[in-house]
């Protein structure tokens, strides 16, 4: 409740207040001049991308161009040395990671991680914390607070679970799950903490093609269920290529090119950072 | 749903187990056929009971291994002796005044674990072991050199010495230093202890399988992952902390409502350790492990009698077989063929 009044605070004030009309049309992320250090090293620099309301957007390049380094940024486990991040008008600078996933960023990870030894259901229950709405003592004396609550939650978790067919999971434990449903699981916590924008990070990692084609499907299920944005960081070009409306592309810390699949695949730099420069032929060198 | 079930039909057998076990020992009391030195060991036991369960709630579901447990059983047993004297005049019902002294004993605990809990709770593995270490040092040498003593303008206080309080000749002390709470009146009972171990359970069961547990569970696992869940660390790490320090004191209450004198030398290291131990040995996060481990390895050196000397020798080695036992997977599948032999013989 605080932080609703807090968020309308801010957005009355913030040059950047738009009418409620108006915010329905615009981008749920503002990113600008975005830029990180690690002591002499510039990571990632003059990082600019825009994010519609339900736009599914890819983020790729090379290993090592900074993609996960954006995430971070965007999630506050880093905080950017330069540049703003603008959700649904406000400014995040001041936040921290939990307070970004309450104002509606929620993001899986590369290496996974997941609550191994909780079950199913207790992982996307930890996604809806902050939706569930009773203290210590209502769950210690069980006071009918928690008893309406943990309903609700057990519902909702159910739900959630089979968007992706995992209901019949929910009682087992996350880390004995096999790597596809784990990946699967870590989407639908994701989702539970109720974003407005979803961070994949490499999603498909790891996935057969008939894996990936499910994974592809599903993310037009949640941009469609949900009415989110997705921006997905993934080497799996046909998945990025498939799915995504807007496509960004870092190299070594900058971005080297913007747009739509098909303008991506036939951008020379792209290439060039993919494949490497075309050998020059010694004759045209002399 | 079916899962819910589980989890509490879990918590009704350790409720079940714990009664089982009081009416067992109490019967063997009354008809006389428990040894003097083991009837003796029963309240001590059950307090040992809450302190396993306490310590298993910091270091199986918050993943926190704290090495200064015995310090707020330490502030317990003194806030609790001190209690139940400065009170022994206006209430004169001996369980009522156990419930006062066990509540307050509990509260002070809670402060102390609060005040403990959030510079500690900042660090991370082995730097959080060895600082909770510390902070329980401190706890018993703070112990040590503490006067309290009781007269008729009320309690009365001294860092120096006994004579320093200032009080009225007729006035009793209560904490005399290094030789701690002396002439304490003994109100703990077995049935006292075996309803403070079932109020533990319930309250760190239904704790760990609420919203609150889930979370502090979701820190141990990932806390990386709990944070992009949009939970805060530090609350649940120090509502574990907390409630953890709580249990602890009103086991150190009842404690020390057993015995005419407690001094603060007894709440040491040792005392941490041997409780750690009980957790390790009773699988870390089980529950009714601890509780088993706990009664075992308090009972077992009594038992031992026999071997007089060889006591603690044939006790270290009971600790080593039950270990190797129970995380050696080998070990394990062997006596779990063995016990299903049996079963299907009986079958």
């Amino acid at each position: 409740m605080a932080n609703d009044k807090e968020q309308k605070l801010v957005r009355v004030q913030s040059p950047n207040f738009l009418p409620e009309k108006e915010l329905k049309n615009a981008p749920i992320l503002e990113v600008s001049h975005l830029g990180i250090d690690f002591g002499g090293l510039t990571a990632v620099d003059d990082f600019n991308m825009v994010v519609g309301q339900t736009e599914i957007c890819g983020l790729i390049g090379p290993n090592g161009a900074g993609k996960t380094t954006v995430f971070n940024m965007l999630t506050k486990v880093y905080q950017p040395s330069r540049g703003t991040i603008m959700l649904a008008g406000k400014d995040t600078h001041s936040m921290n990671t939990i307070q970004v996933n309450q104002a509606g960023i929620a993001r899986t990870f590369q290496n996974i991680r997941l609550f191994d030894k909780l079950t199913v259901e207790d992982n996307v229950k930890i996604g809806l914390h902050n939706s569930i709405n009773y203290g210590m003592f209502e769950g210690i004396f069980r006071l009918p607070g928690y008893w309406k609550e943990e309903k609700k939650s057990h519902e909702k978790a159910l739900e959630l679970l089979s968007l992706f067919d995992m209901q019949d999971l929910a009682n087992d434990y996350a880390g004995s799950l096999p790597y596809g449903a784990q990946r699967r699981l870590e989407i639908v916590r994701a989702l539970a903490t109720n974003p407005k924008l979803l961070l994949l990070d490499e999603p498909a990692a790891g996935m057969n093609p008939s894996e990936t084609q499910e994974l592809m499907d599903n993310i037009r299920k949640i941009r469609d269920v949900f009415g989110i944005a997705v921006l997905l960081i993934e080497h799996d070009m046909n998945l990025v290529m498939g799915i995504c409306e807007k496509i960004v592309v870092l190299n070594f810390g900058k971005i080297i090119a913007k747009g739509t699949p098909s303008e991506i695949q036939s951008n020379p730099e792209v290439i060039e950072a993919y494949l490497g420069k075309a050998a020059t032929t010694p004759g045209k060198e002399a | 749903m079916k899962m819910i079930s589980k989890k509490s039909l879990n918590g009704f057998i350790n409720y079940g187990i714990i009664i089982v076990l009081f009416i067992i020992f109490q019967s063997l009391l009354s008809t006389k056929h428990l040894s003097s030195s083991l009837s003796g060991q029963l309240v001590p036991i059950c307090a040992y009971v809450v302190m396993a369960l306490s310590l298993n709630l910091v270091v199986g579901f918050s993943g926190e291994l704290s090495l200064g447990h015995a310090g707020f059983m330490s502030i317990g047993a003194f806030a609790g002796v001190i209690a139940s004297t400065a009170l022994s005049g206006s209430v004169t019902s001996g369980g009522f005044r156990l419930l006062i002294a066990i509540i307050v004993g509990a509260i002070f605990a809670a402060l102390a674990g609060v005040v403990i809990g959030i510079p500690v709770l900042r660090l991370r593995g082995d730097y959080l072991a060895i600082v909770t270490l510390a902070f329980g040092e401190i706890i018993k040498n703070v112990m040590n050199c503490m006067y309290i003593g009781v007269d008729s303008n009320g309690l009365h206080f001294s860092i120096q010495d006994a004579n320093s309080m200032g009080m009225e000749p007729t006035g009793t002390i209560i904490v005399n230093g290094p030789m701690g709470a002396l002439g304490i009146k003994k109100l703990s009972t077995f049935l006292a202890g075996t309803i403070l171990i079932l109020i533990t359970l319930f309250i760190i069961q239904n704790l760990v399988n609420s919203r609150s547990g889930r979370a502090i569970a979701g820190i141990r696992d990932n806390r990386i992952a709990a944070e992009a869940c949009g939970i805060q660390i530090t609350k649940y790490k120090l509502m574990a902390f907390v409630v953890s320090a709580a249990l602890a004191g009103s086991a150190g209450a009842l404690y020390a409502l057993n015995y005419s004198t407690v001094v603060p030398k007894k709440f040491d290291f040792n005392t941490s350790i041997l409780v750690l131990v009980f957790v390790v040995l009773g699988g870390i996060g089980n529950l009714r492990g601890s509780i088993i481990a706990a009664i075992v390895l308090t009972v077992l050196p009594e038992l031992l009698r026999e071997f007089q000397d060889y006591r603690m020798l044939v006790y270290a080695i009971v600790l080593i077989v039950v270990m190797i036992v129970t995380n050696n997977e080998k070990a394990s599948a062997f006596i779990k063929g063995i016990f299903n032999k049996k079963s299907k013989e009986v079958a």
